[in-house]
């Protein structure tokens, strides 16, 4: 796994696959037991103390003294940095808590606490910014927010590191994605070259005259095209470049009134790639998706949420 | 050094260190207002009131002699056979005047010089309380709240963070400490100069108190650092006072019980409050009872031993050294999750 500097990364991965345990074990929370891991050019865990003045971080589900206020905390995290107490009043602002930041932490909403920890690592107005799910919680416009305030902190030179199952999010804030599975990398880049290189080169072709689809079916399949016919469409497969089907078509007198390449999403990449998409009738457990040296997930037995 | 402040801030604005404070200093002057209310400066009207309680007390004794004795001269004339009276009738005396003290009569009075030293004892027991239970909370809470995962991101050297914690709590410690001491000596002084007698101090008396009082907040300290360290092995505060509790229950009841009942000697060498009490009172002399040391005089004496402060010392190095080196290695060590 590796994030540019400036860019905003999306760290992904099903329910159990590890991301958390990789967060943690880079912010020295956890002991690797192999491996090489490096911020901003340090190594870590042995140069953690020099690097963790440019790091800010949330880990997992927001924590804090609940008898303390907002003010409190942060400004206790801010004397811990030797950071000026300003700086409090600013990040209070910026996350949308300076007026209730009086208020003790026990009587936040999820969503607030969220804000907190946000908050609290953006104290140290950090070179790396590491959230874990920092959507938890939030309402459609702390969502909103937070996509905005993410974009603003990569425009100053940020680097922001985003964990999230809230994959629409990802797909419009970052600009690269790692995805993982069972602990392994199985997916990474830039999240338009993640798309395209799991886009199925679908095409849907409507011509003007519904009727004459089964001869247009007929001369794509001769030319090797996969197609699927529909009412007033065809779906076509295995098209590398959508003007070969123009191409063909007119050859065959037929003219197409439509001619729309199937984009994919990061969501259906994502279940792709983890084999997590939920299946009829099925039940998937935490941990069955996919391995990276291919193996396929054990078949469900049974159980899964509730059971 | 911004760490350590940190902390210390941190120490202060803790509500439950707060109340505990309050509450350990509300126990001590409820202790002095008893000591106030309790003891009456002796003077020469309660010495005279004492002498007359002194004199009627002996009346009572002739008086009941005498009827005791006609009762005896009577039974005897009659013929009666009463065992519970002597032979000879006439040897039912009051006792002398001099045999009733007047001394018994008199006021408790607090004498400073005899009396201040077993009254440092309950100073230290409440500041080692105080500093057992904060030091636990102080801790715990942080492992159970998150907040130590929220400040290893900050500073990620692990046993730094945790010897400054403890550090900020010691001096929080010594800081009630030690105006609580010296507000103790000067109310108990006060005490005394109302209620009793400062007759006596000497430089070696003040310096046995001061050195007392200096082991009183030692123990304090003792207490708070085991109460944090095991807080902090189990990342939580119930860890400590759960310990504490089963120690005392299960670890001395429990013990003094069984030991009782196998008649081991000396059991108290096996409980703990014995050496916090050699600590403070520098000896505590044991005695076995079941042995008999025959005196040059025929009397049988009891064995004794003595617990002295240095084997407190000894005791509460080790217990030290077994939990802060445990707490330490396990954070050094433990995934913060």
């Amino acid at each position: 796994m590796q994030v540019e500097a400036g860019q905003v990364h999306g760290f992904l991965g099903p329910n159990g696959s590890g991301k958390t345990t990789t967060l943690r074990t880079l912010l020295g929370l956890i002991r690797p037991d192999g491996g090489r891991m490096a911020i901003l050019g340090h190594e870590v865990p042995a140069t953690l103390d020099q690097v963790a003045p440019q790091v800010g971080a949330i880990v997992e589900s927001p924590q804090f003294f609940p008898h303390f206020t907002a003010r409190d905390t942060l400004s206790l995290l801010a004397s811990a940095g030797e950071l000026p107490e300003q700086r409090v009043d600013e990040v209070l602002e910026l996350v949308g808590l300076r007026d209730r930041a009086g208020e003790r932490v026990k009587t936040y909403s999820l969503g607030m606490k969220q804000r907190l920890a946000v908050a609290s690592a953006l104290l140290k107005n950090p070179k790396l910014l590491i959230l874990d799910e920092p959507a938890n919680g939030l309402d459609p416009g702390g969502i909103r927010e937070m996509r905005t305030l993410m974009r603003d902190l990569s425009a100053s030179g940020m680097t922001v590191v985003l964990s999230s199952h809230i994959l629409g999010e990802i797909q419009l804030i970052c600009d690269s994605v790692t995805i993982i599975s069972l602990g392994r990398r199985v997916a990474f880049g830039p999240v338009d070259e993640v798309l395209a290189q799991h886009s199925s080169g679908a095409v849907r072709v409507r011509l003007e005259a519904a009727a004459d689809l089964p001869v247009a079916a007929t001369a794509l399949t001769r030319a090797g095209v996969r197609v699927t016919t529909n009412d007033d469409h065809l779906m076509l497969a295995g098209v590398d470049k959508p003007a070969t089907v123009t191409r063909l078509l007119a050859e065959q007198g037929l003219y197409v009134s439509e001619l729309a390449p199937i984009a994919v999403d990061l969501e259906s990449v994502f279940l792709e790639l983890t084999n997590t998409a939920p299946l009829p009738g099925q039940h998937r457990q935490v941990d069955q998706s996919v391995r990276v040296d291919g193996a396929a997930s054990s078949a469900p037995v049974g159980g899964g949420w509730g059971a | 050094m911004s760490l350590f402040r940190t902390e210390l801030r941190r120490l202060a604005k803790r509500r439950f260190a707060r109340w505990m404070t309050a509450g350990g200093l509300v126990v001590l002057v409820l202790v002095a207002a008893g000591m106030f209310l309790s003891n009456e400066k002796i003077g020469p009207d309660q010495l005279a009131e004492a002498r007359q309680a002194a004199d009627r007390q002996h009346q009572e004794q002739v008086r009941w002699a005498e009827q005791e004795r006609a009762n005896c001269e009577r039974a005897k004339a009659a013929g009666e056979n009463v065992d519970y009276y002597p032979v000879d009738c006439a040897e039912i005396t009051p006792p002398p005047r001099e045999s009733i003290e007047e001394q018994w009569f008199l006021p408790s009075t607090f004498n400073f010089r005899e009396s201040f030293g077993e009254m440092l004892i309950p100073l230290a027991a409440i500041l080692a309380l105080v500093g057992f239970v904060v030091g636990a909370s102080f801790v715990g809470a942080e492992w159970n709240t998150g907040g130590m995962m929220n400040l290893l991101l900050w500073r990620p050297k692990r046993l730094t963070v945790l010897l400054t914690k403890l550090g900020a709590l010691l001096t929080g410690l010594l800081a009630l400490a030690l105006p609580a001491t010296a507000a103790w000596f000067g109310s108990m002084w006060l005490i005394a100069n109302w209620r009793g007698t400062t007759e006596g101090m000497t430089s070696g008396a003040w310096q046995s108190f001061l050195i007392t009082g200096l082991r009183g907040m030692v123990l304090a300290l003792v207490a708070a650092t085991v109460g944090f360290a095991l807080a902090s092995l189990g990342r939580h505060t119930a860890m400590a006072l759960g310990g504490a509790i089963a120690v005392m229950v299960v670890g001395q009841i429990g013990l003094g019980i069984v030991l009782s009942m196998a008649q081991v000697r000396f059991a108290e060498a096996w409980l703990l409050p014995t050496y916090a009490y050699a600590w403070m009172a520098k000896t505590v002399t044991l005695q076995d009872w079941q042995a008999c040391n025959a005196t040059y005089t025929g009397e049988c004496e009891p064995a004794t031993l003595d617990i002295t402060w240095q084997h407190s010392s000894v005791l509460f190095s080790v217990g030290i050294v077994l939990f802060l080196g445990a707490a330490l290695w396990t954070m050094r060590r433990r995934d913060i999750t």
